[in-house]
């Protein structure tokens, strides 16, 4: 009886212990179907594989349920302090699963006329989900880094994806080596903080840091290496190189994915770590946040002009969305972070349709990946080419697309903290940028066509473009739900 | 403050001392045949002295990788098994989940046939 007794006990204890997991039952469920999809894909034949898909599908939507249904408006920590819920990570990760949606639906018809269409890609995205998630969710330095790990290793897997591709493997092991000296330089940073402050939990670390009479010299060090390393995840000038390389080297459906909704995670990751951890020395990093913040402006708006390859064009009109990512972030204002994470998710939806575009225009053994290629769509699928018309006017920022309202919103939150100059050159750099997003439209409306097939699409791929390039527009007229939601996400 | 470091003197001897009985005996009592091919330094099937820019099977990598995991794995293992007592039923089950995902990974491995020599 005794022993019986103990056994209760000790059930009891563990439960208590394992109070909390409820709040993880997303990246459990994600966790748990893309190991059931792994192994399920394996016994299925290459005909049945939409069955992968279907399942990957249905994993993003089940999950999204999920983080709705969990979000109360609260925050509340979990796994011993490690882990966090808050308003902020289930709206990131509320948008995380709906642009990995679009991807995976995008992807479908372009891996299949590569022959490229095996469970691995679907199976691998779900992991880098679910590393995005626990970056979201991350309370601790150790959480954090798991997650980017695990990300970042499904997303180097993903780009050498086509085996028989040089560029592709050349873009891998690019990605692959400065990705892993990226993480080096952070885990380095985070250790000296631990060193300093004695704790890897962010709360705790920004409590020690609040308590210091003085700041030492060390602490600057240390985020000085923090901050590069998620400069260089971020593909932040100077430390893009990346960024270009791997776009155009990836098959297009991952490049896609690496556009897309990483950037919503990366955000994220930045926000716990620079605005939540390190708030106390929120002085020293907006500083070096400026600095890169203007490069990328400056170098990611001049660069992409010169570029033939729209993916090598996209890249760097991404360095130059990162510049304002990091603007919205330096402000240290709470409506600046609205701003930003605003500005994350407007452009992770802009980004997926500016790439599934691409997408839509290839067909089996046609990359349609240089501006040649846009020639004259309006001639061949009018509908289309207002579509990209959509998407191009709200990179360049051009109201009424949500475009002009995220730049509007870091530059209003930039200009609340007395950083005119920088507003300013903001502005000055989106005008020339606006230059190589209208060729586009030009291209499409005002010349003759090079390739006169006819477009190659499925249905599902022809609404769910549809309904993206529709979202840009209508956020962008209607923009006040989703920046109160960001508000709301950001405690305001 | 020396004294301390008595015992690592007495395992540093006995290590010598069994290495040495071990070298001995064998030299001792083993058969001598020496031939060219057991006088020759030995490296894992490798000819010894050749050029270093050799092409690999790929197969030796996808060993070495799944070497590796399942190391890491006893590495978990052996610190988990002393505790045990302590951390209780979630210890445990922790460790069940782990080796469930390490399972998982295995029967991926095996059906994709990266245990097939040939």
């Amino acid at each position: 009886m005794a022993f019986v007794s103990q056994a209760v006990d000790r059930v009891f204890k563990m439960n208590v212990e394992m109070m909390g997991l409820q709040l993880l039952l997303p990246e459990i469920f994600v966790l748990t179907m893309a190991c059931i999809v792994l192994v399920l894909d394996l016994f299925l034949h290459d005909r049945n594989r939409v069955v992968t898909y279907g399942l990957s599908q249905l994993t993003l939507f089940g999950a999204l349920a999920l983080v709705i249904a969990l979000a109360d408006g609260d925050s509340h920590t979990a796994m011993f302090g490690t882990y966090v819920a808050d308003p902020m990570a289930s709206l990131a990760k509320a948008f995380v699963m709906l642009v990995v949606f679009a991807v995976f639906l995008y992807s479908k018809d372009y891996l299949r006329q590569r022959d490229l269409f095996k469970g691995e890609y679907y199976v691998l995205g779900l992991f880098g989900v679910l590393g995005m998630m626990v970056m979201i969710s991350a309370h601790s330095y150790l959480t954090l880094y798991l997650g980017l790990e695990l990300l970042s290793l499904s997303l180097y897997a993903m780009v050498a994806f086509h085996r028989d591709s040089g560029v592709a493997s050349e873009a891998a092991m690019k990605y692959f080596v400065l990705g892993a000296l990226a993480s080096g330089m952070l885990l380095y940073g985070m250790s000296l903080i631990y060193g300093i402050t004695g704790s890897l939990n962010i709360a705790e670390v920004a409590a020690s840091i609040g308590a210091m009479a003085e700041l030492e010299l060390a602490l600057i060090f240390a985020l000085s290496f923090v901050v590069l390393g998620l400069a260089f995840k971020l593909g932040a000038v100077p430390f893009h190189m990346w960024i270009p390389d791997v776009y155009h080297g990836a098959p297009t459906c991952v490049t896609l994915f690496i556009g897309s909704a990483p950037k919503i995670a990366a955000f994220a990751m930045a926000m716990r770590l620079l605005a939540e951890s390190l708030g106390g020395v929120q002085a020293d990093w907006g500083g070096m946040l400026a600095i890169l913040a203007v490069l990328s402006l400056a170098v990611g708006n001049v660069i992409a002009i010169a570029q033939a390859n729209l993916k090598r064009m996209l890249a760097y009109s991404t360095i130059s969305h990162v510049g304002f990512l990091l603007l919205g972030i330096l402000s240290g204002t709470v409506e600046g972070y609205a701003s930003a994470l605003f500005y994350a998710i407007t452009y992770a939806i802009m980004a997926a349709a500016a790439f599934g575009m691409i997408i839509l225009l290839s067909r089996t053994g046609f990359e349609a990946d240089t501006l040649e290629d846009f020639k004259g769509l309006n001639a061949r699928s009018p509908w289309h080419a207002f579509l990209m018309l959509l998407v191009m006017f709200s990179m360049a920022g051009v109201p009424p697309t949500v475009g002009f309202y995220a730049k509007l919103a870091v530059i209003q939150a930039v200009v609340g903290v007395d950083l005119l100059w920088l507003a300013l050159v903001a502005v000055f750099f989106s005008i020339i940028g606006a230059f190589y997003y209208l060729r586009v439209v030009k291209l499409m409306y005002f010349d003759e066509p090079l390739d006169s097939q006819p477009l190659e699409y499925g249905t599902d791929m022809h609404v769910a473009i549809s309904v993206n390039g529709l979202a840009i527009l209508l956020l962008g007229l209607f923009p006040g739900a989703l920046m109160s939601a960001c508000m709301a996400a950001m405690g305001l | 403050m020396l004294e301390n470091y008595l015992p690592i003197l007495v395992f540093i001897g006995i290590g010598v001392v069994i290495g040495a009985i071990a070298i001995a005996v064998g030299f001792l009592l083993g058969p001598h045949k020496p031939d060219s091919e057991k006088n020759s330094p030995y490296e894992c099937g490798f000819e010894a002295f050749e050029d270093s820019r050799m092409k690999f099977d790929v197969r030796y990598y996808l060993v070495a990788i799944l070497f590796i995991i399942f190391d890491l794995e006893i590495a978990f293992l052996f610190p988990w098994a002393i505790v045990l007592e302590d951390i209780g039923l979630f210890g445990f089950l922790a460790m069940v989940l782990f080796l469930g995902i390490l399972v998982i990974g295995f029967i991926y491995e095996w059906k994709k046939g990266a245990l097939e020599w040939e």
